[in-house]
This record gives structure tokens, sequence and C-alpha cells, in this order.
């Protein structure tokens, strides 16, 4: 049993900004940072274009943990999009924690385009605070409900 | 209260002030109301005003086919008031076009409406006339959201069990989105199929993104009429979710949907000084 729970490898979406994290991600790369490549990358324009049913979408796909993240504030590509999410993400965690849907596999980053290191370290802690957790059972057997 | 109802109705409608009025009717006192849509004055003695008069009218509002009618005026109680100021912030009827008659009410229901125990709106705020008098008590937010206190006091993993069973019971009817008066969107997400945001069948998982999505698409805007709950063919109590995130808006933003029609809508605006504690 703890063998198998060695070998469990979670699975991370990253739904990130174009403008900040993707490139903090692609600087890692070209840094020849390691980081572990449990983490499936998913570049959208802006943080303010990452849609609460697509954070669903992830979990209901059989994701571990979902990572959100975008440029810091006052560096939006576009001005102001990653305030208007923030503002969302403050009002989906509450309604995530009343349906009892495990806040501790959302996770919300800023990272920005120089960071990659902070990437490095982010989709690190969030492997191992995941593999930590186990698989996502209680939502997969939701999914799995005819 | 009723025959000041009805005088000002005639009043409206002969003098063309208005063309349709939305108001409660009912067969006999022992049934439930239904709604009345009047557009001759002969006919105001349909209208009725009593305990029974549950339903939130300002849903017809958005209706093509009532906005057709022309101008219209609206019985509304201080709490269905609070979808006129949403709707109109969200431009989605132009204040003028709608004559409100506000009901003073004491609360509704036999038994009273769980919403109505916790109610600070008896008498209506925005109406063009406010019919009957009574006093509004002031509720702080403890009182207001003790049902979601008590309900958090499970575990997180109760309170999911708790959502899967509930979803297992879901038909899809969209009973929930058809009664609200904030659902206007000529076309639903979950109607979208390119691409497919939630699954279309009843299947558990498709209900549970239904109810967080319809949950969070009224975000900031839910007034609280918990007509979506009383509507539920199978007795969801949607309020819970609704509740959540009108708690976690006043916490946060110090904003209650439809209360103050000044206050800016928080979806579509922003602070800088928004919390950031969960974010890394």
């Amino acid at each position: 049993m703890s063998d198998e729970k060695e070998q469990f490898e979670p699975k991370i979406i990253a739904y990130v900004c174009n403008w900040c994290t993707y490139l903090g991600a692609d600087l890692a790369g070209t840094n020849r940072l390691e980081y572990p490549a449990n983490v499936r990358i998913v570049r959208l324009p802006c943080t303010g274009r990452i849609d609460f049913n697509l954070m669903v979408k992830a979990f209901e796909a059989g994701a571990d943990s979902v990572l959100v993240s975008g440029c810091h504030p006052g560096d939006c590509h576009y001005t102001t999009g990653n305030f208007h999410a923030r503002r969302r993400w403050i009002l989906f965690r509450s309604l995530l924690d009343t349906m009892g849907i495990d806040v501790d596999r959302i996770h919300f980053t800023w990272i920005s385009a120089a960071e990659g290191k902070k990437w490095q370290e982010v989709v690190t802690d969030i492997t191992e605070s995941t593999r930590k957790l186990g698989p996502y059972t209680a939502y997969q057997r939701v999914c799995g409900e005819s | 209260m009723l025959r000041k109802l009805q005088n000002t109705c005639r009043q409206l409608l002969l003098e063309g002030k208005v063309d349709v009025v939305i108001g409660y009717g009912q067969a006999d006192s022992e049934s439930p109301t239904h709604p009345v849509f009047i557009t001759d004055a002969k006919d105001v003695k349909k209208l009725v005003w009593n305990d029974k008069c549950l339903i939130n009218l300002v849903t017809y509002l958005k209706r093509p086919e009532i906005k057709s009618l022309g101008k219209s005026a609206i019985v509304a109680k201080g709490c269905d008031e609070r979808a006129i100021v949403v709707l109109e912030k969200e431009s989605q009827l132009e204040r003028d076009s709608v004559f409100v008659i506000g009901m003073a009410c004491a609360g509704v229901g036999q038994p009273l409406l769980p919403k109505c125990k916790v109610c600070d709106a008896h008498m209506p705020q925005v109406a063009d006339i406010i019919i009957g008098s009574v006093e509004n008590p002031s509720v702080d937010a403890d009182t207001r959201y003790a049902e979601l206190k008590s309900f958090l006091k499970k575990s997180p993993e109760e309170r999911h069990k708790h959502w899967v069973k509930e979803c297992r019971r879901c038909l899809k009817c969209y009973a929930c989105r058809q009664t609200c008066p904030m659902c206007y969107c000529e076309r639903c997400i979950v109607d979208v199929n390119q691409p497919q945001y939630i699954d279309s069948s009843a299947s558990t998982k498709g209900n549970f993104a239904w109810h967080i999505t319809r949950a969070f698409h009224l975000a900031g805007r839910c007034v609280g009429c918990d007509e979506c709950t009383r509507v539920c063919p199978v007795g969801i109590d949607l309020r819970l979710l609704n509740m959540s995130i009108a708690k976690s808006a006043e916490q946060n933003f110090e904003f209650r949907a439809g209360v103050d029609p000044d206050a800016k809508p928080i979806i579509g605006s922003y602070s800088e000084q928004d919390r950031e504690d969960f974010i890394r």
C-alpha cells in the first residue's frame, strides 16, 4: 500500500496567463531549472479569461490539483484582468468550500516573466502537497456516476 | 391594503400610465397565488395581496413577451424590489419603464419562509408608491447567514457528500434558472455545446457542474429571493450556495446585491486592496 502511494503521480493542470506565468515557465525551461513533469500547462490570454468552469472541467478530467497563475497585480498586460480575476477567486473559493470541494487543491499564484525560479518552486511544492493529499477520488467518483 | 392596491392599479391602467399590471392572483383563499397580468382596468379585482404572495414577480420583467405588452407596473415586496435594482444596474431594464408598487410586508408563507425570518427589507426602498406600513427590522450579518454557518460546521467531506446526494436527485429541469430574476442570458452557458462546458445529461457530474455554475453566475447579483429553492421539484436547498457567495461578498467587499442602488456591482469592478492572502 505504501508502495502504491509512493508511486502516485498527481496530475496538475496549470492555467497560466500568456504574458507572465507562461513566460516564467519558459524562463525556467531556458535556465534548465528542473520541475516536476506532473504539471500540464494550459496557456490563456489573461487570468481574467480563466473561467471558473475551466477549473471545474480540470477536476472532471481527472486533475488532482489545479494551479491558476498570472501577472502580479499592477502588471497585467490588459491593465486590470488580474484584479477582476482576483475578486472572482475570492467569491469562488467560498462557494467551493461550501460544496465541500477541497480548496487545498486549487492554487493561485502570481508569477512574472522573470520568476522562473518561483515557477519551479511553486510547481514542486504543489506536486508534493498533492502527492500527500493523494488522488482526488471524491470528485472523480462524482464524475464516474451516471 | 388590497383596496388601495386595486385602486392604484385601476388608476394606472385608466390613465394609461402603464399597459400591464403584474400582480398576484388567487383562485380561492385556500389556493396558492399565481401571477396575473392585467391589461384591462376592469380586471383589477383579480389582484390579491396576502401572506401567500410568495413569487418574485420581477422575473417576468425580463421576459420578451411581457416587454412586448408595453410599460408595466409590478407588485413587489421589499425583497423582490432588490432584483429590480440589480436588473437596472445591469442595463436589463430602464427604471422609468416600470412602475413599482411596493408592498409593505412583514413576511410571507405559512409557515414563514426562512428568508422572511431574517429579512430586513419589510419596507420597499425604491418603489414609486409604497402601500402599507410596517417597521423595518435591522438584522446583523451573523443572523442573516446563520443557516450557512451551521452547515459549515460539517466537515468538508460531509459537505461534499451532502451535495453529491443532492446532485444525484437533481433532474436538470432548470426550474431554478427559469424562475430566477437574475438569469436573463438569451443563451445559457449550459445550452452552449461548442464547446460543451457542462455535461447536459442529468448525471451527478453534470449536475455538480451545473450547480456550481448557476451559483457562481449569480455571484454578487443574487438578491436572495430564494425562488430557485422554492420552485425546485426535488427540494434541493440551493440557498446555501447562494448564501455562501453573498456572505463572502458582504465580508470581503461590504456589498449586498440590490440593497444600495448606488453601490457598484462587485463583479465588473475591482479594488487594488482586495485581499490576496490565499494567493502565493
